[in-house]
This record gives C-alpha cells, structure tokens and sequence, in this order.
C-alpha cells in the first residue's frame, strides 16, 4: 500500500474529501487529469482573474479557497495524472507525462463528477455545435468566447446560467431555444413546495431569466423537432416552436439537456448501479457513506447522482469520513458526531432537486433519438443502426456494439451509451434498468503499449512501513 | 471561432506550430481552445467518413479535439495547455498504414 486513501477527481468531491481525510490523520493522494485543481465546476479558479471572476460570478470564485484548503492540507497532489487502470485491488494506475505510474491503497473515493448529456439531434456532429457547458469551460480556462453569433438549446439551469455569463462577457446572443416539453410543469408542480424551500436558488433561476428578458434576447419556448443546418460547419437552428417552425441564423450553437453521473470508473469495477428515472441516468448504488457494491470504493459528488457543487462537497466529506472509520481511525459515535451537520447542509441542497429534475426533464426525442441522427459520433452509427441491430437479435449494449461497432471509438461509449441504453429500451418496450449499460474495460482512456510498458520502472511508489 | 473576452488581462503569448506554419496563440490557454481562437475549423476529419469535427465538450469526454502533438498522436488537446514551441499536426482522417512506426 503506498497510501490510506487515493480519491480520484480534484473538483469540489474530491477536494473536500481529501481535506477531510487528511484533516482525520488519513495519508491520501489525490489523483487528477488536469493542470490545476478545481474539476470542471471550479476549473482554473486558481488562476482566473479579476475580469473574468466578475462574470462568471460568486459561485464560481467560491472554488478558490476550497483549491487553497487542498494545497494548504498535508494531501500528496498529482495533477496531469489520467487514471487508466483500477485493479479489483484498488491498485490505481495513472500515466503523468507519458509515464505510467501505480499507486494503491485500501480505500478509494472516486469523484470523476459529471458529463452533459448527450444531445443528439440532427446536425450535431458539425463544427461549431459544443455542449453549453463547454462554452463555459471557455470562459473559465481563457476568457474565450464563440465569436459571431450564438443560439443556445435545451434545458436547464445551465444553460441560462451560461447564456447570461456570455452575454456579460460580451458575446452576441442570437437566441435561447428551451426544449423542456410543456406537461414538465405539470409534474414539476407537487415539487414546486419542496423547491419554496430553497428560495435562494429559486431567485438565482429568476434572476437569470429577468437577465436574458432585459436584454431583449429572441427566447423560445417548448421547441422541437430541432436540426442543425449548414454544410462544413453550423449555419443555423431550425426547429418548431408555437405551431410553426423557425430559423436562427448562428455560427455557433450551444446544446444543454442537464448533467448525468459519470460512471466509467464504478462501471469498470462492476459495482451495481440503479436507473435513475427522475434523472434519466444511471447511478452508482450507494450506503450513507457513499460506499458502493465494492467494499472499499465510494462516490462521492455528482459521479454518485447529480445534486451539484455545494452537495458533492458535503458528500466528499461524508465519504471521507466513511473511510476513516472504516480504516478504524474514527470510532462509530465520532463518525456520526462529524457526519450530523454535513448531512444536514446536503438535505438543504438536494431540496431543489426534485423540482428541477421534473422542470427540465428532457424531451423523449432527445432521450431517443430517431431515423438518421448520428448516436455514435466516433463510428458514426444511426439511431436507425440501433434500432436495426434489435431485428438482428441484439438485447443489449454490448451486443449492440457488436453489431455496429458502436460505442468502439476513442470516447469509448462515453457520448454514446445513454442513448444507446434508452434506444434498446425503447425498441424493446421495457425499462433501461433492464437493458444495462456498456462493459467498461481498461485502458480508461487511450495508452500506448510503449507507455504501459513504462510501469515495469515504476513499481509502486514509497511503500509505508 | 472563439476569441478573447473583453475581459482578458494578459496579453502574454507563445507561438506553436500548427501543420508547420508558426502561429502566435494566447499562453495559458488549453491547446484546443488555442486552436479555436486560431480560427481552425474543423479542428479534424473524422476516421470513418472524413466528416469535419470540432469539440464538443472541452472536458475530455468527446474525443473530438483529437490532435498530434510533438511526438504524441491523437493527444485530447482541451486537457493539455498550450506550451512555447510546441508542435501541433492536425488529424485529417484515418492515419495511412504505410506511416504507422
């Protein structure tokens, strides 16, 4: 063993859980793929400057001195770190500068966060179409923003958020297209008094929309039927809205349907996993210190169910709590004693969930894609490739990928797989639950054989006495 | 397709190489944003169909800012930062099987 703990994901679950492991006595490492901690949510907070902190407002700066309570921790740091391997062993193996290196240790919280969920619509695969949430990545890591004229689509908390941050960042809005089908007030509604409770956020929400109002932003609601038009890049957004259909010239378009679980590193360890109706995803199963299936392994963050940033960092904790104790460096009372106000903070930032799940549900056509919409960019495989691969005996994922090679490209299924899930369900005319998910295998992400070649030089580092 | 927000405060730049030709790119940047703000569009040709690409997620979850960097082939260029001197060749298709080392 090189260390107590190793936590997977530098973003607010794994910063807190780190700080709190290593508060506790734990020696933990804590492993990420980027330059700087922060995750996505947080990403280059360390290094962003006043300018950009101004647009990209007060939660996003709050980041910083979580980033500074992580460096301050006596927490060995390994950024530019990829995980590409996890052993049944918990021997966790990473590449850093073309150098594949191996730690291991008896626990593991992995908090790989969250991905944007896929949005496959006609038209997607053309440049100039990015996730909303990558636009914001921009922002964050450059101060960069899409030149020319931008439409954001879907649904979501994010995508006003991110609509107003380029609006003050001084982009041209040429038009926010919300997709969220008009029954999703109904069934928001019985949540409506659960999301009262947080008035906070609910003003945020208004806040935003009272923004993009002002602003004068052509705003349409309840579309369908979207496509992206052009021949080697986007050239506009057609789609239905109000009975007619429309058309937004823009050379960059923003897609946004919410965030869901990345599971790459629990799928890999085959721990088990629910669907999640409400979120349309999947999840990892977890205990109240957020342990998996896997003796040993936790989630913590949006990578175990999607709550956001202030709940991953409650979660990071608990988890990190749930390994001290399991490692029997905290006693049962002591655990439940440092758990009772984390658990309280994480109830008041999951009251809103149940609300904004049912508001921006995505609609059925986004969820199941149809016809000759490309599913898997990497392969390029049709929903209609899909759909085909039933009549050909496929009743699942991996059969699936069989068949059409789906899934088979560098994302690995990443981008892919939701749909493929909800495809066969739908085709199937039974719940994702029973259709499953890809097999994921190592590598996680792509290596060279020369590179893990490289691990026969690098046994495991610094073994503890 | 991107450019600096009017909020920008440094103006430090590196230069990197794209397909041989010098280009001078903001420092800091990641190395696929670098190439968005140098007005490369697409960023590739896909493997299958020699469809244009671009990214798509900035977060390494795509594959699409696929890329050859220096020594490295099909290097994820929204996780790496932009570096002094760096050399960049773009991904146009499948890689021929005569060239494979």
């Amino acid at each position: 063993m090189t260390h107590d703990l190793i936590v997977i994901g530098a973003g607010p679950a794994g910063m807190s859980a780190a700080i709190t492991a290593a508060g506790l006595g734990l020696k933990t490492l804590v492993l990420d793929e980027q330059a700087r901690p922060g995750g996505q949510i947080y990403r280059n907070v360390s290094r962003a400057t006043g300018g950009m902190d101004k647009i990209l407002g007060p939660d996003y700066v709050y980041g910083r001195q979580i980033v500074a309570a992580l460096e301050a921790a006596s927490v060995d740091i390994r950024l530019s770190s990829t995980v590409w391997d996890i052993t049944p062993d918990f021997c966790v193996r990473a590449l850093q500068d073309g150098k594949a290196l191996q730690f291991q240790a008896p626990q593991l919280i992995v908090a790989s966060g969250a991905l944007e969920r896929p949005s496959p619509v006609p038209g997607w695969t053309l440049p100039g179409v990015l996730n909303a949430g990558a636009a914001q990545i921009a922002m964050k890591s450059g101060a960069s923003i899409p030149s020319g004229r931008i439409v954001l689509a879907g649904g979501g908390p994010l995508l006003l958020l991110v609509a107003c941050q380029l609006l003050d960042a001084g982009a041209q809005l040429a038009g926010v297209v919300e997709t969220s089908p008009a029954e999703n007030l109904v069934h928001a509604a019985p949540s409506l008094l659960g999301a009262l409770r947080s008035p906070k956020l609910l003003a945020k929400g208004l806040a935003m929309t009272m923004r993009l109002r002002k602003a004068g932003i052509p705003w349409h609601k309840r579309a369908a039927g979207l496509r992206i038009e052009g021949q080697d890049k986007a050239e506009a957004l057609s789609f239905t809205a109000g009975g007619q259909r429309h058309r937004l010239e823009a050379d960059t378009v923003l897609l946004h349907h919410g965030v869901i679980p990345n599971t790459q590193i629990s799928r890999l360890l085959r721990t088990d996993h629910d669907w999640n109706e409400a979120q349309l995803a999947w999840q990892p199963r977890l205990d109240a210190f957020y342990e998996t299936s896997v003796t040993g392994l936790r989630i913590a963050g949006d990578g175990g169910g999607i709550g956001g940033a202030r709940a991953a960092e409650a979660s990071g904790r608990l988890a990190a709590i749930g390994a001290a104790h399991a490692l029997g460096r905290l006693d049962g009372h002591e655990r439940d004693r440092l758990c009772a106000p984390e658990r309280k903070n994480l109830a008041a930032q999951m009251r809103i969930r149940p609300f904004l799940d049912a508001l921006y549900r995505p609609p059925k056509w986004v969820i199941v894609p149809e016809g000759e919409t490309i599913v898997c960019r990497c392969e390029e495989v049709t929903a209609t490739d899909i759909r085909n691969s039933v009549a050909l005996g496929s009743r699942g994922p991996n059969q699936t990928k069989f068949y059409s090679r789906c899934g088979m490209g560098p994302c690995q299924g990443r981008i892919c797989g939701p749909t493929v899930t909800q495809i066969l369900a739908d085709e199937l005319c039974v719940s994702p639950s029973e259709i499953g998910a890809y097999q994921v295998r190592s590598p996680l992400k792509p290596i060279t054989l020369q590179q893990m070649a490289s691990l026969r030089e690098a046994p495991k580092e610094k073994e503890t006495a | 397709m991107f450019s600096p927000a009017s909020a920008v405060d440094s103006q430090e730049h590196v230069s990197i190489t794209i397909n041989g030709k010098e280009t001078s790119v903001r420092a800091g940047l990641p190395l696929a944003l670098a190439l968005m703000e140098a007005g490369i569009t697409p960023l590739r040709h896909s493997v299958v169909s020699g469809a244009p690409r671009s990214p798509l997620c900035l977060m390494g979850v795509c594959f699409e800012c696929l890329v050859h960097v220096d020594d490295s082939r099909n290097v994820e260029s929204c996780m790496i930062e932009v570096r002094q001197g760096m050399s960049v060749e773009l991904a146009n298709g499948p890689r021929p099987m005569e060239s494979a080392p």
